[in-house]
């Protein structure tokens, strides 16, 4: 296996050039979420580029679809498509627009809107249980996400449902647009919300590949119920000045703050390495 | 007089196909018994998902089984559906195109008394609007089951509206015309068109007869396919006839009338009336109470029709 910490940063190189060159994206959210996708996408997802609708394939739905720039990143990394159309995300009349879309190779639900992804992907898992299909799914949402009821919604049905093949994973970086998730919306007692309500919970420092694939590993074997891993992690993560920072949850980089990023970007990469 | 509602024709469509179709899944939210639908929960249990009372987790999930392969049916109260789960409706199920088939029970008026709260006499303007969403109000049990046993065969999200109380047949068991999104011609006629759907057929066709008495001859258009519209028929009518009224338990604004006038105005103008329901909470009262304060009879539509022939 190659040094998946070291790709990450790769990965955020694109999604930082990406965002730059269609002078729009989420590259805060973007930054947070790139260990947990490319985790997901290189580690434990039984996938298949060469054969994306493969119907014995994992699933994963990227309920916080704004950060689609990470999404495009990590599935043109895994070979799903050419990094070069990279290059058109957002363009005038591409494929790539800014929020996912099945219409790319890879993706399989439109999103956007949150509050979406859990109970979607609760019908999915519903699905493998009735066909006794032996894959996965996996839903990744913002915690800033959290705020909206019909999440809850799923989380009442996937517990429900006992669906121990449904592994959640909230991206908790504590910031979303307006400020720290706890002073737009307090999310105190996060584990014990969850856990009331039927979910198995485990906590995972969420940019690091090594610990999130040891829990994603751990929420294979419960049983019986589903699993959320609360996956701590900083907005913004890989780029000093944009970490911990609530404008960069939107902010397209300078010509100066592009080279500056790129530069750290390289030398964690080199770290890593 | 016939006693069987159009939602029992659904449980019954569905429990048969069901059987050889192990991808067929039915989602209830708590309205399995509204829906004439527990037959279907006890005979495929398997194949059957409760959600309770969650409109916007049930229309979710079931595109979510959609994307798996299943071939869903969502029954829930057309008020909520059209409403409360709207945008899971527009980005789970149209924008993502899922196999999802949404079936609003108790439509329009249908839970009479309840309040505006029950009533859904916008579910045209609100789910039709929506880019890759039909619209579907079939009017007797036997249009129904054909609408149902049409709908099995395509992959695609649609709409499906049906009152709570049994319609008087408009078709029959071994004669029900029924060309999936053409209107089906209930009365022929040339000098004036009544376009109806769902339960406002009824009262179309028994104006028809009335006006046939007094020697006018009323075309009837049964136009249950709302989206995608039959624009084929509409433009005959409006070429080979003096003027269209249309029929509707909708309000005007987004409803069938606005559709037909819109489609009217830019082809082939010609006078078209819309009898529907006020901009406004509709009266208390059963459902023909509330067609009767409003105007939606047969009686109302024979007097506007003698209006416009002069």
């Amino acid at each position: 296996m190659e040094n998946l910490k070291a790709r990450t940063f790769e990965i955020r190189q694109d999604i930082l050039d990406t965002i730059v060159n269609c002078k729009a994206g989420h590259i805060g959210g973007d930054f947070s979420v790139t260990d947990i996708l490319a985790t997901l996408y290189f580690k434990q997802m039984n996938i298949d580029p060469q054969n994306p609708r493969d119907p014995n394939r994992d699933r994963m739905i990227l309920s916080k679809g704004h950060s689609v720039e990470a999404l495009y990143s990590v599935l043109a990394n895994r070979g799903f498509f050419p990094r070069a159309d990279l290059k058109t995300v957002s363009a005038y009349c591409s494929k790539y627009i800014g929020h996912p879309t099945n219409k790319v190779a890879g993706i399989e639900m439109n999103s956007g809107s949150l509050g979406h992804g859990l109970s979607v992907s609760v019908g999915m898992a519903l699905a493998a249980k009735m066909d006794k299909a032996s894959y996965r799914v996996y839903v990744v949402i913002g915690d800033g996400e959290l705020a909206e009821g019909s999440v809850w919604e799923g989380m009442m049905a996937g517990a429900h449902y006992k669906l121990d093949n449904l592994c959640a994973v909230v991206d908790r970086n504590g910031l979303q647009i307006s400020g720290t998730t706890e002073d737009v919306m307090s999310h105190e007692n996060l584990d014990e919300r969850w856990a009331s309500f039927g979910w198995h919970v485990i906590h995972a420092v969420g940019n690091d590949t090594d610990s999130l694939d040891a829990a994603f590993e751990t929420a294979k074997t419960v049983k019986g119920m589903p699993t959320v891993i609360i996956a701590d992690t900083i907005k913004g993560y890989g780029v000093s000045f944009m970490e911990n920072s609530v404008p960069w949850h939107h902010k397209v980089p300078s010509a100066d703050e592009y080279i500056k990023a790129t530069a750290e970007l390289s030398a964690r990469r080199s770290a890593a390495l | 007089m016939n006693t069987i509602h159009n939602r029992q024709v659904i449980n019954d469509v569905l429990v048969e196909k069901a059987k050889t179709d192990k991808d067929i899944v039915v989602l209830c939210s708590d309205s399995r018994g509204s829906a004439s639908l527990s037959e279907y929960a006890k005979v495929h249990p398997d194949q059957f998902v409760e959600t309770g009372i969650a409109e916007q987790n049930i229309v979710s999930i079931a595109a979510g089984l959609a994307a798996c392969g299943k071939k869903c049916f969502v029954a829930s109260p057309a008020c909520f559906l059209s409403t409360r789960s709207m945008e899971q409706a527009k980005v789970d199920v149209a924008y993502s195109n899922t196999n999802v088939k949404l079936i609003g029970i108790s439509g329009g008026v249908s839970y009479g008394a309840l309040g505006m709260t029950h009533h859904s006499t916008n579910d045209i303007a609100t789910l039709g609007s929506i880019p890759n969403m039909r619209i579907y109000f079939p009017s007797d049990r036997h249009q129904t089951k054909a609408l149902m046993e049409n709908l099995l065969q395509d992959n695609r999200p649609a709409y499906i509206r049906v009152g709570r109380n049994p319609v008087e047949d408009i078709y029959s068991e071994d004669n029900t015309p029924f060309v999936m999104d053409k209107a089906t011609l209930v009365h022929e006629g040339s000098d004036i068109t009544i376009i109806a759907a769902g339960e406002m057929v009824l009262p179309a066709q028994q104006a028809a007869f009335s006006l046939e008495s007094r020697g006018i001859k009323c075309r009837v258009l049964d136009m249950y396919c709302i989206k995608p519209l039959d624009t084929q028929a509409v433009l005959k009518a409006a070429e080979e006839t003096k003027a269209i009224i249309v029929i509707e338990e909708h309000v005007a604004i987004g409803g069938l009338g606005s559709m037909v006038s819109q489609f009217v105005c830019a082809n082939h103008p010609t006078k078209v009336i819309s009898l529907c329901l006020p901009d406004e909470p509709v009266i208390a009262g059963k459902s023909p109470e509330v067609f009767a304060y409003y105007g939606l009879t047969a009686d109302n539509l024979v007097k506007t029709a003698l209006e416009l022939l002069g």
